[in-house]
């Protein structure tokens, strides 16, 4: 095997005498005990890294904003220690051009490492979405005592829902892009077995993609509790749709106000909901749910994907940090018709969407607010933020409904101090 | 390159078990064939170029089939694929040829002058006709696999290859990232266009990827003769023209097809071709000829009688809308075309089109008189 080895690292005229050859003198092919990570990266020594630098003069995404070729041809042929390479880290952004108005990220990361590795790319890329947050100087903090919560519990004609949602990632695990199926199945046994021990108002059920009736699966997709078969490219260029449905599942309380999503775009996916207005019980049970689940895996030596720089680790880097998304759906039929609701926004520093979601337009009046950042400020911090945002528009609302004036409040700042 | 994590560099940390992947509901060829002691033994290999036993399954995997359509369910990264991975691959050819055996050897026959007739298909009913096949550059990683390097040097050098061709080949390169909209619509709507990928068939091999850097369209200037690059294969090469002249389509298809093989061949390039699997494509289900020769042809009548079928059957054809393949025939035009791939040459396949084709024409115009067809029923080919 030494010499055939050997014959690799000739170039280009060698390879092709090879492949000319037939197949008879690689008939067995390469054991995995013969070959390393260099049979592959020889390989890519036939085609500079010039050669293979994506075309993204047409792309408006996050990393076609940052990849230069310099940096691709410093980080093309690293891998981390599983394998991962940039080149799929980056192609769903190569895939994926964007959109003239809606700037997408373009990057995953495959496993925690690759934030690391390829943090040439990745920290300009962060800094970008994140407004500003620099992950090489700045720290994240973590702050997940509810108790701390204040005025959390609004007025209920104006808003009909509460939600909190994050994402946790198993450490020492591959992230969906890049896991195997044995990985995911790990990934899916570690995280219900922590389930199982919930108990109380926390105790609940799995139900797997797999063995879920059409019926059932209808009735959680109704019920907003289930996500969807991948078909947005952003997903499936990611690789993150690969053996669907294996290892894929929905675990939630009896009462249905937290739920855990199994292998969909995260390791996990977080939510705690409920009807009408009681965020501060929302996020009660989201930071009781979090914590409870946290020590049930640390019991079994497993840990959450974390560090300070970067706060929870997730598959997709507009999630770092608390991954965090707390929001309302909210009436505001007559603040949503002023012209200065997105400067509103803006200064609370609060986003909208329609009620189906992000990419989904509002029906009657009912917005989905939320907080825009997800990091540089903690999860009580940032829940704090959309409290007193959503009353402060709640407050315009009624001002507005009785002819009187609103102000648009001073901008809230961005980063803890 | 890898895409996703079809590496083995995690994988084999796990167990087989661990990672067999789930084919309890899934029915396509790949499913039927792949064992758990298959995949035990097959997922430690790979080839030179690093194509695993998951790069080839996994649009098998992820695309379980249909219960009454037979999807093959896996595909090749590079020639190597076929050697190194031959317990998994022989099977699903046997199973997809009509039991082509593994010693069995295959016939290339580009000598237009052999067919017989296939110039005279009546064009009252027959309205257009094409062959089609596709090519590998040897060399080179197929499309599931290769990187975007290579991709680039694919089209390079088909492009470069195509541009000598002269006469009434004579053609010009559409690179599908310069084309406008406008172009590529009405490319599309010439038939001359291959789609934008959606198919999850495609996608899931990793076929997509990078689109739409180094594809485009070669086509003559007659716009007769037309070569695809980079899209389900390195190269697809198609010739067609309305009407019935088979004969000529497919004269113009095998002298278009010597020319940019020799063509090449003064580069220091050949297509990938063995004599057992003939000539080497990405899907298992083109390999040999790859070649689908056929016509577009009305038969009103024949499509609803209740022989249709059986008739096609006996004469080793298969019936398509006339969007291609997975569509559905509109005003009773079908899509007539070969049904076999591999061990009968192109002048064989060629020549069942021609013949059938005339056959089923004369089923058609007897059912318009309210005659019987039962006497004109083929034996078995």
């Amino acid at each position: 095997m030494a010499s055939t080895f050997s014959r690799m690292l000739m170039g280009r005229r060698t390879a092709m005498l090879l492949a000319s050859l037939g197949t008879g003198a690689l008939a067995t092919g390469y054991l995995m005990s013969d070959v390393n990570h260099a049979a592959v990266i020889d390989r890519t020594k036939l085609f500079p890294p010039s050669s293979d630098y994506p075309d993204l003069r047409k792309h408006n995404n996050c990393m076609a904003s940052h990849l230069t070729p310099a940096i691709y041809c410093r980080l093309r042929d690293k891998l981390t220690p599983s394998g991962w390479s940039l080149d799929q880290c980056i192609q769903t952004g190569v895939d994926n051009p964007g959109h003239p108005f809606i700037k997408t990220v373009g990057m995953v990361a495959g496993d925690e490492e690759s934030y690391e590795i390829f943090s040439d790319i990745f920290d300009a890329v962060i800094k970008e979405r994140h407004n500003g947050y620099d992950p090489r100087t700045m720290k994240h903090h973590t702050d997940l005592d509810s108790s701390k919560v204040t005025h959390g519990q609004f007025d209920e004609r104006y808003v009909l829902s509460s939600r909190v949602r994050t994402g946790r990632s198993i450490r020492g695990l591959s992230l969906p892009p890049a896991c195997t199926r044995a990985e995911r199945r790990e990934v899916e046994r570690v995280a219900t077995m922590a389930l199982s021990g919930l108990k109380g108002d926390l105790a609940g059920r799995y139900y797997r993609l797999t063995e879920m009736t059409e019926q059932e699966q209808q009735r959680l997709i109704d019920d907003h509790f289930l996500f969807d078969k991948p078909v947005s490219p952003l997903l499936t260029c990611a690789g993150m749709a690969r053996d669907w449905p294996d290892a894929r599942g929905i675990w939630h309380n009896f009462d249905k106000t937290f739920l855990i999503w199994i292998n969909e775009e995260d390791h996990t996916r977080v939510i705690s909901m409920e009807k009408g207005g009681n965020m501060k019980r929302v996020f009660e049970r989201f930071c009781r749910g979090l914590k409870e689940v946290e020590k049930l895996i640390q019991e079994r030596g497993w840990e959450f994907m974390w560090n300070e720089r970067l706060g929870y680790i997730l598959t997709c880097p507009s999630n770092l940090g608390t991954g965090l998304r707390a929001g309302v759906h909210v009436r505001l039929p007559h603040l949503s018709k002023d012209p200065r609701f997105n400067k509103i926004l803006d200064n609370l520093r609060l986003q909208k969407r329609g009620t189906g979601g992000v990419d989904t337009a509002a029906v009657g009046d009912v917005f989905d607010i939320s907080n825009l950042d997800r990091i540089g400020r903690s999860e009580v911090e940032l829940v704090q933020l959309v409290i007193d945002g959503v009353n402060y528009l709640i407050d315009c609302e009624k001002r507005l409904e009785k002819s009187q004036d609103i102000k648009v409040p001073p901008p809230v700042s961005q980063f803890r101090k | 390159m890898p895409f996703s994590n079809t590496h083995n560099a995690t994988k084999m940390k796990f167990t087989a078990d661990q990672e067999l992947p789930d084919l309890s509901k899934h029915n396509n060829h790949m499913a039927k064939v792949l064992t758990r002691e298959m995949y035990a033994k097959l997922r430690e290999k790979q080839t030179t170029s690093g194509f695993t036993l998951d790069d080839i399954i996994q649009t098998g995997v992820d695309n379980p089939g249909h219960p009454f359509i037979m999807t093959v369910g896996c595909v090749a990264g590079d020639e190597e694929t076929y050697e190194v991975f031959k317990d998994l691959l022989d099977p699903v050819i046997q199973d997809r040829h009509g039991g082509y055996k593994p010693t069995d050897k295959h016939k290339t026959d580009l000598n237009p002058d052999n067919l017989k007739g296939g110039d005279d298909l009546d064009p009252n009913y027959v309205l257009s006709s094409r062959v089609r096949t596709g090519r590998s550059i040897r060399g080179f990683c197929l499309p599931p696999h290769c990187s975007r390097g290579e991709r680039r040097a694919i089209e390079k050098l088909a492009v470069e290859g195509l541009g000598a061709l002269d006469g009434d080949l004579k053609g010009k390169y559409y690179a599908l990232k310069n084309m406008t909209e406008e172009e590529q619509q009405q490319l599309i709507d010439d038939h001359f266009l291959f789609d934008k990928p959606v198919s999850p068939l495609l996608l899931a091999s990793g076929m997509g990827r990078d689109w739409p850097d180094a594809r485009g369209i070669w086509h003559n200037d007659n716009k007769t003769f037309l070569v695809w690059i980079n899209e389900e294969d390195h190269l697809r090469v198609i010739s067609m023209q309305k009407g019935g002249n088979m004969k000529e389509v497919f004269k113009r298809f095998c002298t278009g097809l010597t020319k940019i093989e020799s063509l090449f061949k003064t580069k220091g390039h050949e297509f990938m071709w063995n004599e057992h699997l003939g000539y080497i494509l990405t899907c298992p289900s083109n390999l040999g000829t790859g070649l689908r020769g056929g016509v577009h042809v009305k038969l009103p009548h024949l499509s609803k009688h209740e022989k249709f079928g059986e008739a096609l059957k006996k004469l080793r054809l298969q019936k398509r809308g006339t969007g291609g393949v997975d569509t559905a025939a509109v005003g009773g035009i079908f899509d007539i075309s070969n049904a076999d791939r591999l061990g009968f040459s192109e002048v064989e396949l060629v020549q069942m089109v021609v013949d059938g084709v005339k056959l089923l024409i004369e089923m058609e115009k007897r059912l318009e008189k309210g005659q019987s067809i039962d006497d004109l029923m083929p034996a078995q080919k």
